[in-house]
């Protein structure tokens, strides 16, 4: 079975069509990866997985159950996480505070008033755990705010680790990241590779292809194909879809 | 719902945390040693207006749980005192004199309207939340107006202050005050306690990114609505404190005007700093009392006031203070 199934999605903005018709599958411990040109319905359609955004027809099943209906935090609770393309983070915490309180969302009730949490060892030792993986163990005791870009990079994937997903939705992980920080970072996704599975959005065509067992090519909503990095990479349509520097970079990667 | 807050985000620090900590200790060690000093200058008066700056302070801390943490504007909060003080007027009626059972009366009551307009008033954001608060508001202050019973508008004088386990020790206005004092401490603590807790630490994270938090499995809406409902009760207990302070009751405790006058304590003392608005709650009324003394135009003379500080330290006093380097968060 599937973990995740995606069956037919149709989103619109009015007029505009964002997600046509998407029909796709994440397997157990599978990195399925979409790219797209800019505005293709990337981001769309990772918020209807996530329970953002309804889909307007179309259903979602993760490893087998029905989730169409369920919100953002039960479909979290479920194992389905996702990161954003742009960083959402709570700026006035701290960096372990961040990420302590996405392990505090799977690990007993909230409504406990009167303990302090910040000396709570539990949710600091596990959180710490999940930014060192992300490679921000370094940086836990500093305000969100201040973080760099490429740092505010791997805090998005150190919370989205801290949740225990069994399916990881990453939008463009890699946004704005370049150089080592990239190669560093690609590195890191590769070794959750077989732990849990991911739906990988990236621009970065060598990324995509250094990490993905399966890419799909979304253009204005509608996937075009589907295959391995190979298949995908010799398609004619594709390559159609792709022209100018994308097109190129595709063919040389 | 940071949407909510326009103020700039009082970041959960330790260091400054505990500083408001020390800061709301020596506030209280020095409304503790007030009486004497009333008394050696032979004003006594001061002691009985002291006790409604601390009742307010208690609704003020109560807003700044919500308002400060949880970025809810609450601008119907005066309906919450003003269901403390007719527990008061109510109850007596009644020949329940007891200021716990009253207490217990006011919390009950609010908690239910608070579960209630509040799960309303959170489907909406914004300003549509100030709205829709102060509409239950206004629902609640023309309730008491139309009880003819208790003296409509006019209001209604109280024949006694409450008893405690039978006796009339209220009656004494310095006792009245140190139990109003030991209130306000008691609460303190457990508000502070509150925001330093799990829940408090989710109640903070909706404030700083609703969609994070929805992203990493909470759902807002229970945690803004038990901290709605928290908040509400303690401000009913401010209240029951209020209308022994005053021995009277009247719609005019839960005006607009009133809920008003309460965000306005909190934004003088600091949003989100507890100590803040306590802080706020005395600043604002004792500026009230002796602008009022000066002139007739006083409300001018404290809008004029209130813009320069919001113009000049969003985070008000609390703001002023830690900038000035005078409270100083040690490292
Ligand atoms: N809330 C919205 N209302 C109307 N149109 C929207 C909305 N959100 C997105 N769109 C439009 O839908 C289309 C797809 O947007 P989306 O963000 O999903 O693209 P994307 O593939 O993620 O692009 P990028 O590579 O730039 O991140 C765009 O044309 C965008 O302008
Ligand atoms: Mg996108």
């Amino acid at each position: 079975m599937s973990r995740l199934d995606v069956q037919s999605l149709t989103k619109s903005f009015g007029a505009l069509k964002v997600t046509d018709d998407v029909s796709l599958t994440v397997e157990p411990g599978e990195i399925h990866a979409i790219i797209g040109p800019n505005g293709a319905g990337k981001t769309t359609l990772v918020a209807q997985l996530s329970g953002q955004l309804k889909p307007d027809s179309g259903r979602i099943r993760l490893d087998g159950a029905d989730i169409t209906g369920l919100s953002m935090p039960e479909r979290v609770k479920r194992g389905l996480a996702r990161s954003f393309q742009i960083t959402s983070i709570l700026p006035g915490f701290t960096v372990l505070e961040n990420v302590a309180l996405a392990v505090q969302a799977r690990s007993g009730s909230s409504f406990r008033f009167f303990r302090p949490v910040a000396g709570d060892a539990a949710l600091n030792d596990a959180a710490m755990e999940a930014l060192t993986e992300a490679g921000l163990g370094d940086r836990a005791g500093v305000v969100a705010s201040a973080l760099s870009h490429g740092e505010h990079r791997r805090l998005e994937l150190a919370i989205a680790l801290a949740t225990n997903p069994q399916v990881l939705l990453l939008d463009e992980p890699l946004a704005g990241v370049g150089g080592e920080d990239a190669e560093a970072f690609v590195a890191r996704l590769r070794r959750f590779k077989g732990r849990f599975a991911m739906l990988l959005i990236e621009h970065d065509m060598d990324a995509v292809f250094a990490l993905a067992d399966r890419v799909s090519v979304l253009v204005y909503g509608r996937i075009i194909a589907t295959g391995t990095p190979d298949e995908v990479r010799s398609d004619a349509d594709v390559r159609a879809a792709y022209l100018g520097e994308e097109g190129e970079e595709m063919a040389d990667a | 719902m940071s949407d909510v807050t326009t103020a700039p985000r009082a970041a959960p620090r330790a260091p400054a945390m505990a500083m408001r900590v020390k800061v709301a200790l020596i506030l209280f060690a020095l409304f503790a040693v007030l009486p004497p000093v009333a008394v050696a200058l032979g004003d006594p008066f001061m002691v009985l207006i002291a006790t409604r700056i601390l009742a307010y302070a208690i609704a003020a801390m109560a807003l700044d749980l919500i308002l400060g943490f949880g970025a809810m504007v609450s601008f119907g909060h005066a309906a919450y005192l003003g269901f403390g003080t007719y527990a008061v007027a109510i109850l007596s009626s009644y020949g329940v004199n007891d200021l716990l059972l009253q207490m217990l009366g006011a919390v009950v009551v609010s908690a239910a309207f608070a579960l209630v307009t509040g799960a309303i008033s959170l489907r909406t954001r914004g300003v549509y939340f100030i709205m829709i608060t102060l509409a239950f508001g206004q629902m609640a202050f023309f309730f008491f107006i139309s009880l003819s019973a208790y003296g409509g508008d006019d209001g209604y004088g109280l024949s006694s202050r409450s008893t405690i386990f039978g006796s009339d020790v209220l009656e004494n206005d310095m006792t009245l005050y140190y139990v109003t004092l030991g209130f306000l401490i008691a609460l303190f603590a457990a508000c502070h306690r509150i925001v330093g807790s799990r829940f408090g630490r989710v109640l903070t994270g909706i404030r700083e990114n609703r969609e994070r938090m929805e992203a990493v499995g909470f759902p807002p809406f229970r945690y803004q609505l038990t901290a709605f409902v928290i908040s509400a009760c303690i401000t009913s207990l401010a209240g029951v404190l209020l209308a022994n302070q005053a021995e009277f009751v009247s719609p005019a405790f839960m005006s607009w005007h009133r809920s008003g006058e309460l965000i306005v304590m909190v934004v003088f003392g600091g949003i989100g700093t507890l100590t803040g608005a306590i802080g706020g709650a005395v600043v604002a009324l004792l500026l009230e009392e002796w602008l009022g003394a000066l002139t007739h135009h006083w409300p001018l003379l404290f809008g004029l006031i209130l813009v320069l500080m919001v113009l000049f330290s969003p985070r008000g006093i609390t703001g002023l203070l830690e900038r000035t380097g005078l409270w100083r968060a040690r490292k």
